[in-house]
């Protein structure tokens, strides 16, 4: 029940993680019950996907690799779709 | 962020002004005006009150601005947000403190982040702010020489920005022809509107240049472009000068024919710093001001107002319209609600006469303030004779009023705007002491333009053939029957239209103060055209 699940993805919209996006995202983070976090390359900090604020103080941009991860009951299915999300350019 | 950026061109109408230089000063969140906070409200209230203005607002928005307001959205959602919010509060802290400065710190954030489309967001946090505050717009950062950029202005907000020494406003919103734009031109303030960008993506604090004669607003401008705006800058300098040596001069035209150049006023304060030596009375004073906080004055506080304006006249004739609300004057209690057409509904002295106890309160105070000086009664949109019989009536009514209460009052003389097309035509058959000419209104019924609507304003040109026509026919009209035409509307302050004008019989003009100048130069280079001497 409480295994974590990592995935991870290239930001490709040229706008990278802005107002738009960030939005999405989080609304999405937020329809899964696990907990999920996001970070902006290797180095970066672990952030709360679930938090638009925190995911436009990341400063994700284009050609950013971004790093899911998740723990939960539903941990698989939050991290595809975020992954999902981000591929299909916030679509 | 502020590393050289391309030089940026943004297209809008031109509203008024000529041109200046300055930081952009961006100014989120005025789309429209926040619901009043109910008393008491806690944080949760407040918060669920901000978002339900988010989502009405939203419903309006498409593209950029309203992907920014969906992200202000879910910041009221946003649990790590709100935290230390919690904590102080927890702490003890008033909720509306604790909110302040924890957006304060949050907007530094942003501010500071090196990271330009964040630096950018920092205006919609502090919107954000003052909404949940409930407070208003904060004016506070303006500085002189700034070009102040938002969505939309309210004519207040206006007023107060306006004296802040701004170089300019570029409004995204708004019309040629509007309440602002007119207020604009009044205060001789560089101002475009239309502006066809979303002003919320212009970079704050950028050097600008605006170029209201042309409806540019150019971000960044080249050293090439500033150095042409420099030559601009100095050639309307000139004109300015000229301008203002004609000022206090009486008007004439190149050939001689004397012309007489009356104000228009909104309200006494405005008056306290013009000279009345630049006039020849005042043609037009807008009594709506009275009523912008809402609440109706009472005679008394009417009465001293218009006193105030006859002393400032020093014996020339002042001419006080009666309300004008409606259309685009909507004035909350008293103006009708839900009309499908404000602007062929009930406004004006339609309005009046079925407002009768209001209409007779203001022409009681105006009886009164006549002793004091030579004072002319006009009531906008006239449509058909029967209304000034009985606009005339309800005058009668508040004389007798004042008779029975033992008030002395003055004399004065009862006239009407010329507004309606059908007024203009049948301009003879009106119980009218003068006419004073409405081109703002006159223009847009006449070529079916709505003038708030900045697709059609291209088609409400002053010079139009059909609206001089109605002008001259009027003024012909007033010349037979030995009464007094004026244009008091937006066409007479526009120095390139004194010649057509001119060329229509005018001989009196009503302009906005910052225009007297301008439009006395324009008219003393035109000579009248030959016939048109004595038409």
């Amino acid at each position: 029940m409480t295994e974590t699940v990592t995935g991870k993805v290239v930001i490709t919209d040229p706008a990278g993680l802005h107002a738009r996006p960030a939005v999405k995202l989080t609304k999405l983070a937020k329809s899964f019950a696990s907990d999920i976090d996001i970070r902006a390359g290797e180095d970066g900090g672990w952030i709360n996907a679930k938090s638009p604020s925190a995911v436009m103080k990341l400063k994700a941009r284009h050609g950013t690799t971004l790093h899911v991860r998740a723990t939960g009951a539903d941990a698989q299915g939050g991290v595809d779709a975020l992954v999902d999300l981000v591929k299909r350019g916030f679509g | 962020m502020m590393g050289q950026r391309a030089e940026q061109i943004f297209h809008g109408q031109p509203a008024a002004g000529t041109m200046a230089k300055g930081p952009l000063h961006v100014l989120p969140g005025t789309r429209q005006e926040t619901a009043a906070p109910a008393a008491g409200e806690d944080l949760a209230a407040a918060l669920e009150r901000a978002r339900s203005e988010l989502s009405r607002l939203i419903g309006n928005e498409k593209g950029a601005a309203g992907d920014i307001l969906e992200f202000q959205l879910a910041l009221l959602d946003d649990e790590d947000f709100l935290a230390p919010v919690i904590k102080r509060m927890a702490a003890g802290e008033p909720w509306r403190k604790a909110w302040r400065e924890m957006l304060e710190e949050e907007i530094a954030t942003y501010r500071d982040s090196g990271d330009e489309y964040l630096a950018a967001r920092a205006n919609d946090l502090r919107d954000l702010q003052m909404r949940v505050l409930g407070t208003d717009q904060d004016m506070s950062g303006i500085g002189r020489g700034a070009i102040v950029v938002a969505a939309d202005l309210t004519p207040s907000r206006f007023l107060q920005i306006s004296r802040l020494g701004v170089s300019g406003i570029a409004l995204s919103g708004g019309s040629a022809t509007g309440h602002v734009a007119i207020l604009a031109r009044e205060r001789g303030i560089n101002m475009i509107v239309g502006l066809k960008t979303a002003v919320e993506t212009l970079p704050d604090g950028e050097q600008a240049l605006i170029d209201a004669k042309n409806g540019l607003l150019i971000v960044s401008p080249s050293a090439r472009t500033l150095a042409q705006g420099a030559e601009r800058m100095a050639h309307e300098e000139k004109e300015r000068k000229a301008a203002q040596a004609m000022a206090k001069k009486p008007a004439m035209t190149a050939d001689g024919e004397p012309v007489r150049v009356l104000l228009n006023a909104a309200n006494p304060d405005d008056l306290e710093e013009i000279s009345p030596e630049i006039c020849d009375g005042i043609g037009l004073t807008r009594t709506e001001f009275l009523f912008s906080d809402g609440l109706l004055p009472d005679e008394e506080t009417q009465t001293r107002v218009y006193e105030r304006i006859l002393a400032w006249a020093r014996g020339k004739p002042v001419t006080i319209r009666t309300l004008d609300a409606g259309g685009d004057k909507p004035i909350a209690g008293v103006t009708a609600d839900g009309e499908r057409n404000p602007f062929l509904g009930l406004r004006g002295l339609r309005l009046s006469l079925r407002k009768r106890a209001l209409f007779r309160r203001q022409l009681r105070a105006l009886l009164r303030a006549a002793i004091h000086g030579e004072l002319k009664i006009m009531v906008p949109m006239v449509s058909v004779p029967e209304e000034m019989v009985q606009a005339r009536a309800q005058l009668e009514k508040a004389r007798q009023e004042l008779e029975q209460r033992n008030v002395p009052y003055g004399d004065v003389s009862f006239g009407m705007m010329v507004e309606v097309p059908a007024a203009a035509l049948m301009a003879e058959c009106f119980d009218a002491d003068f006419y004073s000419i409405g081109s703002n209104d006159l223009i847009q019924y006449t070529l079916a333009a709505e003038r708030g609507n900045p697709e059609v304003s291209w088609l409400a040109d002053g010079c139009n053939g059909a609206v001089m026509e109605l002008i001259a026919r009027t003024v012909r009209a007033g010349r037979r029957l030995g009464r007094e035409v004026s244009v008091c509307g937006a066409l007479a302050s526009e120095p390139a239209h004194a010649a057509c004008l001119l060329d229509a019989g005018v001989r009196v003009f009503s302009v906005a103060p910052a225009m007297a100048g301008p439009v006395k130069l324009a008219i003393s280079r035109h000579a009248m055209a030959k016939g048109s001497k004595n038409k």
